[in-house]
């Protein structure tokens, strides 16, 4: 998918089922046999699968003779691929053109408007995410940040010290292997993990399917461990309400402006493995300007996920957050109540 | 950053297009690229060239419309250009700046046949 680390897309595995997305998951099509005859047919299907369908068509013979006749295809779908089709009966025509042969449009040129973002498609899909998770309350974070930064370190600990105050549910993303989901589970916290095979960031489609298997609870923590990655992951939006980028002392503190979009869009910057400062020549107060010059709003917190140094205010400030987000759905709720109670009075008045 | 993702997004919106207007062959796509959105427009070419290969858009002339970037100088109170989104105010030099122009990654236009 990207030209600078070199991944593409169509290896998406959601805990180890394969996925595969940004495919149209409806579409019709037309065949044209040799005789001239057209027939088309619609579908739709989400992920890979075969299925039969039967359909009846006439031929037209070169004497002129007429005859229709039934038989049943079998499609194997491989999405992003051709469709193979096998003919149950020993076919009597071959066709003509490829599987999906469009209507001819108008042969002369035209201009057409479009105006539309290119990241519509995702954007679409985060909104929709964003929706589910208002409706039941829960505070979805999106963690990105270099390799090795302690992400999920940090989120063992988050779930550790949350334990019994927040239920908290984790979405882990890697091109490979499930080792962190494995990790975040044997805190007793529900994790799935997305392998993005080449791809390099996590897009809303892929976490809309990854809510759908967890069993979120009303009014929890869903925190989203992007791909370790500090360039693509900036422009996908997820559904959450925060970008959480971590940046750990072990790293350059001018990585803010080397980096600058995905400084720009998060809300917060955790200055991880603080513990280690004293060994070290990293200048807080320089990382901290970087950042701002980036993002003036950005706010920054200083922790250790090893030591649990400045734990509690990352935690004070997920708590924020969370409580905000559950009185908000408390509020629309309570509105939705009134309307009701509004109809029903009305219904009765008559 | 990541064209080629970006790439595969422009030809979803024009292959949405076609559906919803009905052509089948598209000859030159005009896209909106703001100074300050990230985007490699070089990369972007080339990218682009590789992925309507085989689609509706093989071999359409890909036209960049680049947008300027401004932004809100919190300490001047008022709108400048912005050359880098960790760019500094032209006037007085401060870092206090709130991006406002120049991100879009639009796909404005199309030539179709």
């Amino acid at each position: 998918m990207c030209t600078t680390c070199g991944c593409g897309s169509g290896e998406v595995k959601i805990d180890g089922h394969d996925h595969h997305h940004g495919e149209d998951h409806e579409h019709g099509h037309e065949h044209v046999h040799a005789d001239g005859t057209r027939h088309s047919h619609g579908h739709s299907h989400d992920g890979d699968h075969a299925h039969d369908h039967d359909h009846a068509h006439p031929h037209v013979h070169a004497d002129g003779t007429q005859h229709s006749h039934d038989h049943d295809h079998h499609h194997d779908h491989g999405h992003g691929a051709g469709h193979d089709h096998q003919h149950r009966y020993a076919p009597v025509h071959s066709h003509a053109a490829p599987a999906h042969s469009h209507a001819p449009g108008v042969s002369a040129r035209r201009m057409v408007q479009i105006e539309q973002d290119i990241l519509a498609k995702n954007n679409a899909y985060a909104k929709q995410n964003r929706e589910r998770l208002a409706e039941r309350g829960i505070f979805a974070l999106n963690l990105v940040s270099s390799p090795g930064s302690g992400k999920t370190t940090l989120l063992c600990k988050t779930i550790e010290m949350l334990k019994g105050c927040r239920a908290v549910a984790v979405i882990e993303g890697d091109q490979q292997t499930s080792q962190d989901a494995e990790r975040i589970r044997a805190t007793g916290a529900p994790a799935i993990q997305i392998n993005t095979g080449k791809g390099c960031h996590l897009d809303a489609h892929m976490v809309g399917h990854a809510m759908e298997k967890l069993a979120l609870a009303e009014d929890s923590l869903l925190a989203i461990e992007n791909v370790g990655n500090l360039v693509c992951p900036a422009a996908f939006d997820l559904g959450e309400a925060h970008k959480v980028v971590i940046l750990s002392v072990t790293e350059g503190e001018d990585k803010p402006i080397k980096y600058p979009d995905m400084f720009r869009a998060a809300s917060l910057m955790l200055l991880n493995k603080c513990d280690l400062l004293p060994y070290l020549s990293f200048k807080v107060d320089a990382a901290i300007d970087f950042a701002r010059r980036v993002n003036p709003t950005i706010q920054v917190l200083q922790v250790s996920a090893t030591t649990g140094q400045g734990m509690d205010a990352w935690l004070d400030w997920i708590e924020v957050g969370a409580g905000e987000t559950a009185t908000k759905k408390l509020a629309t709720v309570d509105a939705l109540k009134r309307r009701v109670a509004e109809l029903e009075a009305r219904l009765a008045a008559r | 950053m990541h064209e080629m993702s970006l790439a595969e997004g422009v030809l979803q919106v024009i292959e949405d297009a076609a559906r919803a207007q009905e052509f089948s062959r598209v000859t030159a796509v005009w896209l909106e690229i703001g100074q300050l959105s990230g985007v490699e427009v070089e990369a972007m070419k080339f990218c682009f060239d590789a992925v309507v290969r085989d689609s509706l858009a093989e071999g359409a002339r890909l036209e960049i419309i680049a947008t300027p970037g401004s932004g809100w100088c919190m300490q001047c109170s008022k709108s400048v250009p912005m050359t880098e989104v960790f760019g500094e105010c032209p006037d007085c030099g401060s870092h206090q700046m709130q991006v406002t122009g120049g991100t879009e990654m639009r796909v404005k236009e199309l030539e179709v046949a």
